[in-house]
């Protein structure tokens, strides 16, 4: 991108390469869960997730100007033009860690968007309470499911602290404050991250009480995904999957 | 048809005057085209037999999110993405149904997979085929469907309650699924580019037969079908069901412009129905005892699938009873 940056297009796609990247993921787990009805939830959930993304997408196609579609930004855009947070990168490892990085985002994501309802910008304030709705059921979910695991054998629960050792220090990047999100907040448009922290913190401190679970300490977070700047090694080999019709037949209507 | 040589415990249909007075009053129920539910009185061997047949299609339901899910990652657009995860979670919904309504015989679901993980129990030959382009996504949602849907519409009047029930829900879905089947075929036959013509030609000629399968060997060697049709758990015969596939199909692949890979297929005006060539029956039955393209695959993905899960059930189970003790410790 040349010259000033178009704020509110970063903010736009930072949202829809979030579900974007997630409901991809979670995809990943069509008919392999670990009961039929996991199967059906997770699909639901990836479906919740793309169906948000296709009206992000939707929108910063729009802002962008460039005659392009959702469908161009999310299969014809290279890894550093992904603005996504870390954790919704990383590979899905095991059920623990699916539902875990579910959880931790979902906790996010509702507050998140709670605000976002009374955006002054009409279209994002309609997206947000649409995508709210799916966000509820979701936490209500991923919240049990962490707690249950967290609480069920001694094997589950050595599971899921694990899972939550590993993706703590990417939690961090939900709560960036750089001057998109400064500007997106001078415009009424979406609050600082930032501010949502302790929120956050509460709710997930309150479901691993529950399930015996202990946050670390540490404060440490990587970054890199919402900006562009550096993401993990695993978004290309994701890209590379998830793209590989529209980059191998250009033009192809399918 | 997600339910093929299902294997029949009678010795044949044996004449309503030579029946037991037992027998003979739960034949005449279903001659008259009442239901038979859970609680009733029924012979074990139409129980034992329904259990095999509800179990392979649920089964099918399962193993067959595989194949397509094989292309979710790899689906062109955020619409077809989203399509296709519609339909693989409705998939796993229709097996929910199935293995629930299977339940009411007396079989739990665990004691489904273990006879589908230990070989015991078969899901449809289809699935055991793979899927390799993009139009295959088209050509399983149009003809597998497609036939599918030939089987189940009249299951909809089958003799046993619950199964009848479920099968009125998934039916609905099912012409949904071959709708959208068919709309990727004709993206890609009659609107594609030359690759994507090719492609789905390509996924037409190794669809074509399996699909054709998918209904069960000939009415003439088909030794199980007589028991299930006067039972009403069968509606129509193999080769009914395989011709009507067929006169239904030839002309939706004129329309996309695809050939039919059948140098014999030809309409006969004196019947009003299209002749057509056998699928090969040796590959068949390879492929229902095992040696299809994919069998071991798809059993081992399922078989890893429920192994990586055990955690995960034994952790909700422990939960949900420490649960249920503290409450009861609290009150």
């Amino acid at each position: 991108m040349s010259g000033e940056i178009n704020h509110l297009l970063e903010f736009l796609l930072r949202q829809g390469d979030n579900t974007l990247v997630l409901g991809h993921r979670t995809s990943e787990w069509c008919g392999v869960g670990p009961a039929l009805e996991e199967d059906i939830a997770l699909a639901n959930t990836a479906l919740d997730l793309i169906g948000q993304t296709q009206l992000w997408l939707g929108y910063a196609a729009e802002v962008e100007g460039k005659n392009r579609s959702a469908n161009d930004l999310a299969f014809l855009r290279d890894p550093y033009d992904f603005r996504n947070v870390l954790m919704m990168e990383v590979p899905n490892e095991d059920f623990g860690r699916t539902l875990m990085r579910q959880f931790l985002f979902d906790a996010f994501q509702v507050p998140w968007l709670t605000e976002l309802q009374n955006s002054t910008n009409q279209r994002v304030s309609e997206i947000a309470a649409k995508s709210l709705k799916e966000a509820l059921y979701h936490l209500e979910r991923s919240r049990e499911t962490v707690i249950a695991l967290g609480d069920g054998t001694e094997e589950s629960n050595k599971r899921m602290q694990a899972t939550l050792d590993y993706l703590w220090p990417y939690t961090g990047e939900l709560f960036g404050e750089d001057t998109t999100d400064q500007a997106m907040s001078a415009q009424g448009i979406a609050p600082v991250p930032s501010t949502l922290k302790n929120a956050w913190k509460t709710l997930v401190s309150r479901a691993f009480s529950e399930a015996y679970l202990k946050a670390p300490e540490s404060d440490f977070a990587h970054s890199g995904g919402r900006t562009g700047f550096r993401h993990t090694e695993h978004l290309g080999h994701m890209l590379a999957t998830m793209q590989t019709l529209q980059r191998s037949y250009p033009g192809a209507t399918w | 048809m997600y339910a093929q040589m299902v294997k029949s415990t009678g010795k044949g249909v044996q004449p309503l005057e030579e029946m037991g007075p037992q027998d003979r009053a739960f034949q005449e129920r279903i001659d008259r085209g009442e239901k038979i539910e859970p609680k009733d009185w029924m012979p074990d061997a139409y129980r034992k037999n329904l259990i095999r047949q509800m179990g392979q299609h649920a089964h099918s339901e399962i193993v067959g999110q595989l194949p397509e899910g094989n292309w979710i990652t790899r689906a062109p657009t955020l619409e077809r993405k989203a399509n296709l995860l519609a339909k693989v979670q409705d998939e796993a919904g229709h097996g929910l149904y199935i293995y629930c309504a299977a339940e009411t015989l007396g079989i739990s679901r665990d004691e489904l997979f273990e006879q589908l993980h230990s070989g015991k129990m078969k899901y449809s030959s289809i699935f055991n085929y793979p899927t390799l382009t993009w139009a295959d996504m088209g050509a399983v949602g149009w003809l597998v469907d497609g036939a599918a849907i030939m089987n189940q519409v009249p299951l909809q009047r089958t003799s046993f309650g619950p199964y009848a029930r479920a099968m009125v829900r998934i039916c609905k879905e099912e012409s949904f699924h071959q709708r959208q089947g068919y709309h990727i075929m004709i993206q890609m036959a009659k609107e594609g580019t030359a690759d994507q013509k090719r492609m789905a030609q390509d996924a037409f000629n190794r669809f074509w037969y399996p699909a054709l399968m998918m209904f069960g060997p000939s009415d003439k060697d088909s030794v199980h079908s007589a028991q299930s049709m006067a039972w009403k758990i069968k509606m129509n015969t193999n080769d009914e069901l395989r011709q009507k596939f067929v006169d239904e199909t030839v002309p939706q692949a004129e329309y996309l412009g695809l050939t039919v890979p059948d140098e014999h297929l030809k309409f006969n005006d004196e019947t009003g129905h299209y002749d057509f060539s056998e699928p090969d029956w040796d590959e068949f039955m390879d492929v229902i005892s095992g040696n299809g393209p994919c069998n071991t695959d798809r059993l081992e993905a399922r078989k890893k699938a429920w192994n990586d899960g055990a955690w995960v059930r034994e952790g909700m189970m422990a939960h949900a009873d420490k649960k249920a003790q503290r409450k009861l410790a609290a009150e």
